[in-house]
């Protein structure tokens, strides 16, 4: 949790911040999990990947984390859908948190749906119990919930019922996977793209990802795409850009292949 | 008499050296050449450089005081009308400005008015350092800049000095826009802009960093709370590509992105600081302007072999300052002039290995006068590059645009703004820079936010819109 009373102010759900930890920091993207208007702080979830989240992990209580600018991107659009499935995998539970709480207010049938690949992993569960009108919990090996993948559970609701909107947040193959799911049916599927970023307000161009064949930027006019439009591969392989680098970086070996979120 | 006085040049770091340190090229003139130089303007009773100049400075006088040498009254003279004097000094294109309408130009070599202006600014800056006040006398009025490069900057000193309230809107994690993420050090030290910004914060201005207007709060919600006036001058926006198959490899970069993460972040000094960049022993800059040379020349310095810059047209329509040009070659830039990408080729790593291009000839004159380049049939061939730049301009930024409802913009999405007042479509609203004439010099934003300040001084006093 970090004060931040100017993201907190204008924060709405499916926005993102960017972050230098510290003088000698690179500028990271990171979604918003939640706010809290009266303290002005707001709560990032980080899973540990390169060396800024590897510093944040050593910040104790009361220290300064350098630069925040933020909210950035498009807010998630918010309406009533009818059934919406939300679904959270890894470190993308975060940002599909304060969605499935919105689209639950907004009138809809909130299922969600959270994966880790062990019980440990598994992020703000009590949380999503209590916005979803069903939750269900997988892990990669059985620890903890169903001994499952995501997809399986999004395809045991797809038989069981109508399905109005998908909303998957987390590494790029499960996005993609659910976005391949729900692409026969011709189900609406919003995925939050983690493209590499410099500036994320429109001028570096870095965070470029082809839409529907078209050049689009993540920053400004994302981060939230239309699943069955992605060219997944592609944003894959730019985000290997700097595998080398990072390891160096690091003096570990611990490239992002899966394109998990930061 | 004075004509044969050649103009003086200014000494240089030698092309072998420079290209394997970060530190800027020329290195200024001492007291003496300065005065030796000075005493070459003929002080014309009706100057034409002045007309040159898009901010006006005195030219005639302050060369005059340094002829004197009186160092400090010369500053004085060019800070009246430019607040960011040293900056000028370095990046205007001053061949094209002031010193091509100089009466020596024409028989021979102007006045080096840009090497005299950045003398006196040193001056100032490394052996005087003058101390700033705020005014005494304030004004009624708060006025939001949103922005911190030279239109932003220009526009908060002048509108500081007349004593008005102001806060200026960073969305970076540092002040300067343009001059700190896409000059390079080499080109502009950035201690230089950090000495500009701290004079405004001096002067009393606010620079609020990390607060990303149109995003965090719109110009709306500033005008609502209590600002009186709101300056955009957000700079340049999304960078244009080629729009040529495999721009999406690892390895092709936006000039603004390679720049950013070489200067603002200090890549060239990974792994010290974490921001990394791509490295190659054969890099290709496409693209003929300032932008182009600042990142061939950068690609030199962070160590690779062969720096290929690619050029659609020849060398007399490069857009790039003829001394940066100068430059890029005398450090070993290999030219491609007319010459043009078509493809960018990649390995199965998706990881850029060449770029295909074709010839290019000149045909007849386009819309920008210059000669169109086409295409000649069947020359196709490749240059091997691992890393690529494109630098080819950049579009305005969307994000203030769309949430300002009411400003009006043109078909390319730049603000419209009147050319004196930079008053744009909503009350109270100016701006001006290259979110409204699009990509341009660092100059022309300063005289940008220089009317607008004037503008916003009247608005204020009259509520005239």
């Amino acid at each position: 949790m970090v004060e931040a009373p100017d993201v907190a102010r204008y924060r709405r759900p499916g926005q993102f911040i960017m972050l230098r930890v510290d003088e000698y920091g690179e500028r990271i993207p990171l979604t918003i999990a939640d706010v809290d208007r009266e303290t002005g702080t707001i709560t990032l979830y980080y899973q540990i990947v390169g060396k800024t989240t590897e510093k944040m992990s050593l910040l104790g209580d009361g220290e300064y984390i350098k630069d925040i600018a933020g909210p950035l991107g498009h807010p998630t659009e918010i309406k009533n859908y009818g059934t919406a499935v939300c679904v959270g995998g890894g470190i993308g539970v975060a940002p599909i948190y304060p969605i499935a709480s919105a689209l639950r207010a907004e009138g809809n049938r909130v299922i969600g749906i959270i994966g880790a690949r062990t019980r440990e992993l598994v992020i703000l569960e009590r949380e999503m119990k209590e916005v979803c009108d069903e939750l269900i919990v997988c892990t990669d090996d059985g620890s903890h919930g169903r001994k499952a993948f995501v997809t399986d559970a999004l395809s045991d609701i797809m038989e069981a019922e109508r399905v109005d909107v998908v909303v998957a947040i987390g590494p790029v193959p499960m996005m993609r996977a659910v976005s391949e799911q729900t692409r026969p049916e011709g189900i609406r599927t919003l995925v939050s793209l983690n493209s590499i970023m410099v500036d994320g307000t429109g001028m570096c161009g870095g965070c470029r990802v082809t839409v529907n064949e078209e050049k689009r930027f993540t920053c400004v006019d994302g981060p939230e795409f239309d699943g069955h439009q992605v060219d997944f591969d592609e944003l894959m392989t730019r985000l290997n850009t700097y595998c080398e680098e990072e390891a160096q970086s690091t003096q570990e070996h611990r490239c992002r292949l899966e394109g998990g979120r930061h | 008499m004075k004509e044969k006085i050649p103009r003086q040049p200014m000494p240089e770091q030698a092309p072998a050296e420079r290209v394997r340190n970060f530190k800027e090229v020329p290195l200024g003139y001492s007291d003496e050449t300065a005065r030796l130089e000075a005493s070459r303007c003929l002080q014309c009773k009706r100057p034409t450089c002045v007309d040159g100049c898009p901010v006006r400075i005195d030219i005639p006088g302050f060369i005059r005081a340094i002829g004197d040498g009186e160092f400090l009254e010369s500053i004085r003279v060019i800070k009246l009308t430019n607040s960011l004097p040293a900056v000028c000094g370095r990046v205007c294109p001053q061949e094209e400005q002031c010193e091509k309408l100089c009466v020596l130009a024409k028989k021979g070599e102007s006045v080096a008015i840009g090497k005299l202006e950045r003398f006196a600014a040193d001056y100032e800056r490394e052996r005087e350092r003058l101390v700033i006040t705020p005014p005494v006398e304030r004004k009624n009025g708060r006025v939001a800049i949103v922005g911190s490069g030279p239109a932003g900057l220009t526009a908060a000193g002048e509108l500081a000095k007349m004593g008005y309230r102001v806060t200026v809107f960073e969305a970076f994690h540092s002040a300067g826009g343009v001059l700190v993420y896409g000059i390079p050090e080499f080109r502009l030290p950035k201690a230089i802009v950090q000495y500009e910004v701290d004079a405004l914060i001096k002067l009393g201005v606010e620079i609020v960093l990390n607060r990303v207007i149109g995003s965090a709060g719109t110009v709306n919600e500033l005008l609502a709370e209590g600002f009186d006036a709101v300056f955009i001058g957000t700079g340049a926006g999304l960078p244009l590509f080629l729009e040529i198959p495999g721009e999406n490899l690892r390895g092709v970069y936006s000039a603004n992105e390679y720049l950013t993460r070489a200067n603002l972040m200090k890549a060239y000094r990974f792994p010290e600081y974490d921001t990394p960049i791509a490295r190659g022993d054969s890099i290709a800059v496409i693209g003929g302007g300032n932008v182009a040379m600042d990142s061939a020349r950068m690609a030199l310095r962070l160590g690779s072999k062969k720096v290929n810059l690619i050029y659609r047209r020849s060398r007399v329509e490069m857009p790039a300052r003829v001394e940066e040009v100068h430059h890029a070659e005398e450090e070993g830039v290999v030219f491609h002039l007319l010459t043009n990408p078509v493809r960018f080729i990649g390995d199965e790593m998706g990881r850029l290995r060449a770029v295909e291009c074709v010839r290019m000839e000149l045909g007849e004159p386009d819309e920008s006068g210059r000669r169109r380049p086409v295409v000649v049939k069947g020359s196709e061939f490749s240059i091997d590059a691992e890393v690529a730049v494109v630098a080819i301009g950049n579009g305005p930024n969307p994000l203030i645009p769309r949430t300002t409802p009411g400003l009006e913009l043109n078909k390319r999405g730049n603000i419209v703004a009147d050319e004196e007042s930079m008053k744009t479509s909503r009350r109270g609203v100016f701006a001006g820079g290259d979110i409204v004439t699009g990509a341009a010099t660092v100059i022309l934003a300063m005289g940008a936010g220089r009317k607008a300040a004037l503008a916003i001084d009247k608005y204020l006093k009259t509520g005239e819109w």
